[in-house]
């Protein structure tokens, strides 16, 4: 621990961190991420978590270059499966593929056009037969990409299932806030004793979930806050403190991190309309200065400006991350792609 | 096929209300003649040795989805009330009268009749003519009647009717599309849950509609702490009410549905722990009546799905035994209870003339090695699918010979 604070002191120190820098901070080979699959962050131990932001790093150093490409994954074919409407995962899986130089191929199939059922377990044997070397998806169901896992020989990434995870969302923020706190000149590799704010939909948010797992198991204190129609029952045993009232869950906040109201999983009325959201739940710059002094703001995007976030949160200079959340999603995607297809690849220590 | 030559069970541990009795079961004419320790053998008289096993009533399966005779003959089962959800619905007098002949002679169906039309919840169905074509009582299907003044008329039609009404007991406005009990489990994998609550909700209307109609009630599944203390205090007033339960809901808790394991959605879907523990404790003290298998076989294409998505049900026919006997072994009930569980008291609920080794009842009798150890193994079993949410568990109890009207299966 001791001497990976002493080598995180800032950004240029951890822009060093690539396979060969990494050696002897993490298990070797291998066993440094043992899983052929990336499903949900519930499945990852916390050194693993660490390893792959660790392996972002170069990524995040590449994507800033003005030659925004390698060969590493040349000749590999990746397929980017989304059952659900999605632009900017997509993209950022698109572009991640791309400049690690692979071949990749999307397919968008609404969920209202596919009968679902057999098209999904069809559709995973059909791109296996079609021997991609990783297979990314987005899925409307909870545990749909798990099932696909089952069925098929490649790895598969989980880019959202249902309400259950989204865990490259939870990776990239982590990276972004780590980042950030950096640039702020805090040193640890980690979040102990962090105070993050969620607030939004937690219960129909894969995201909510994703870092929640990411965020605690890097020694966050984090607090939910919702509406109570729009909290899950028992999630006091994931390890996170409830709040219903935003202006008591800001106060001390270090982080605030919103979610996007997804008003298309509302199935039935959770809350009355968008303005009284805004009331109860909007961060506006007022309710922002309830939390610590330079807190930093998140969200995952999609935004609806004037909803859960005011634009002039959302675009405050110096306190906003919302764009490098982004920025980081593609290198984060990059370390992903690059390390599961590791044992395909034959590299060296990888074999599975 | 009658029986055409008297039978005789011999020197088995027979199962009655009072207790095992070591003795012999004595079969004519495709009923039970006499029971006891002084029954012997005649002349001409087909003679089987149980050689100490158990001497018992065939089971009684009381709601069940599918007609899955190897199934139920592997299990002991002998009649089986057919749930009226099937394809097209039982709403009507001549699916009825069809479905009450399908399995004899070795197996006999008693269709229960639909509600409503098409299980819709809405318009009574033609129940009186289906009483008379063979209907065995009524239920409301896989899914609760939320009008309440339709539940209200129908209990008030089946009164008049003398027939139960088989109730499901989960809010159905609360419950939506849920496929979960809401907690920790349904926290942490995303899935869609509503509150144990509705079913207590469910069983406290039923109960207040049932008592002002003054007819009998019989709730298919009861899974929570909150509805065995409602049906407790109900039957400690004197209500006409009966409940029941199948074994997945006291072997298995919410904890079973973790990564997604489609054959541990049920309908209601499995509760908490301490749910599960009621469970338990209402089928030791009596307020559980009945256990049934809920036999419901889904084949992959309604099973490998997502877990919202996949069909609820399990198959169950074959395990029902096996899992009640082991009630027995952990010392929750005793072995007359068990087959009063599964034979006696659904016999009494559907008003049929069998679950009891009696004199002038159908000779429906299982043999029974409750010891023998055996593997649940979803690649060899015999339903005609293999959801089964035990699979690669060790059991014990096992049919060795089935009897139905005194002949053997």
């Amino acid at each position: 621990m001791s001497s990976a604070r002493a080598s995180t002191k800032g950004l240029g120190a951890m822009n060093g961190h690539s396979t060969h820098a990494a050696e002897g901070r993490f298990p070797a080979g291998r066993l440094a991420f043992p899983h052929r699959d990336l499903t949900g962050i519930g499945q990852l131990a916390r050194h693993e978590i660490l390893y792959l932001l660790a392996e972002a790093e170069q990524w995040v150093e590449l994507n800033r270059q003005r030659s925004k490409h390698c060969d590493l994954l040349s000749g590999l074919t990746i397929i980017n499966a989304f059952f659900e409407n999605s632009t900017r995962t997509l993209l950022s899986f698109e572009i991640a593929g791309k400049r690690l130089g692979a071949d990749v191929v999307n397919m968008q199939a609404a969920t209202s056009s596919v009968k679902k059922g057999e098209t999904l377990i069809d559709t995973a044997i059909t791109l296996n037969a079609m021997r991609a070397d990783a297979i990314v998806i987005r899925h409307g169901s909870s545990g749909a990409t798990r099932l696909i896992a089952d069925m098929v020989d490649c790895p598969v990434l989980n880019a959202g299932d249902g309400s259950h995870e989204h865990p490259t969302q939870g990776l990239l923020d982590a990276l972004a806030l780590r980042h950030k706190l950096a640039e702020l000149g805090h040193t640890a590799e980690d979040f102990t004793g962090l105070k993050v704010v969620i607030c939004g939909d937690i219960l129909h948010s894969r995201v909510a979930r994703s870092n929640i797992l990411c965020l605690t198991a890097l020694g966050a204190e984090v607090r939910v806050c919702a509406p109570p129609a729009l909290m899950p029952a028992g999630i006091e045993a994931m390890g996170v403190h409830v709040f219903h009232d935003f202006d008591a869950a800001l106060a001390g906040a270090e982080v605030v991190m919103m979610l996007r109201l997804q008003q298309e999983r509302m199935a039935g009325q959770f809350i009355p309309s968008a303005r009284e959201y805004r009331h109860l739940y909007g961060l506006t710059a007022k309710r922002l200065s309830r939390a610590s002094e330079d807190a930093i703001i998140m969200h995952p995007g999609p935004m609806n400006r004037g909803v859960e976030i005011d634009s002039e949160v959302a675009d405050l200079a110096g306190r906003s991350i919302i764009t490098a959340q982004v920025e980081m999603g593609v290198a984060i995607r990059m370390a992903c792609l690059d390390v599961l297809t590791r044992p395909a690849r034959g590299v060296e220590g990888w074999a599975a | 096929m009658k029986q055409a030559r008297p039978l005789t069970i011999t020197g088995g541990q027979i199962v009655t209300p009072g207790g095992l009795v070591t003795g012999a079961v004595r079969c004519v004419g495709g009923e039970i003649a006499a029971v006891g320790a002084g029954v012997a053998a005649e002349g001409g008289d087909e003679v089987i040795e149980a050689r100490g096993k158990l001497i018992a009533p065939g089971l009684v399966d009381l709601g069940v989805f599918a007609i899955d005779k190897p199934a139920f003959h592997f299990g002991g089962i002998t009649r089986a009330a057919l749930m009226p959800d099937q394809s097209p619905p039982l709403d009507y007098p001549s699916r009825i009268n069809f479905i009450a002949k399908s399995g004899k002679p070795d197996l006999w169906v008693h269709p229960l009749a639909a509600a409503t039309r098409a299980l819709e919840g809405r318009e009574l169905a033609e129940i009186a003519l289906m009483k008379d074509a063979g209907a065995r009582g009524i239920a409301t299907g896989r899914r609760w009647i939320a009008d309440s003044g339709v539940m209200l008329r129908l209990l008030q039609y089946a009164a008049m009717l003398d027939l139960v009404v088989v109730s499901h007991a989960e809010d159905a406005a609360l419950v939506g599309e849920a496929a979960a009990t809401a907690g920790e489990i349904a926290t942490r994998f995303g899935l869609p849950a509503a509150p144990a609550e509705a079913e207590a909700l469910a069983i406290a209307r039923d109960l207040a509609l049932a008592q002002l109609a003054g007819a009998r009630l019989h709730i298919r599944q009861v899974t929570t702490a909150r509805g065995f203390e409602m049906v407790r205090e109900a039957k400690a007033r004197g209500a006409s009410v009966t409940c029941g339960i199948t074994p997945a809901h006291f072997m298995l808790s919410d904890l079973a549905t973790a990564d997604f394991r489609t054959f541990m959605r049920l309908s209601p879907p499995l509760r908490a722990e301490s749910d599960r523990q009621a469970a338990l404790a209402a089928i030791a003290d009596g307020v559980v009546d009945v256990i049934a298998s809920g036999h419901d076989p889904k084949g992959p294409e309604d099973k490998r799905l997502p877990f919202a998505d996949a069909a609820p049900g399990i198959a169950g026919a074959e395990t029902l035994l096996a899992m009640v006997l082991g009630l027995v072994r952990d010392g929750v009930i005793d072995c007359p209870r068990a087959f009063d569980l599964m034979a006696r008291n659904p016999a009494q609920v559907l008003g049929v003339d069998a679950g009891e080794l009696a004199p002038g009842l159908e000779a429906d009798i299982a043999i029974i090695d409750p010891d023998a150890p055996w593997i649940i193994d979803r690649r060899k079993m015999a339903a005609t699918a293999d959801n089964t949410p035990f699979d690669r568990q060790g059991t014990q109890g096992r049919v060795t010979a089935l009897f139905k009207g005194g002949v053997a299966i």
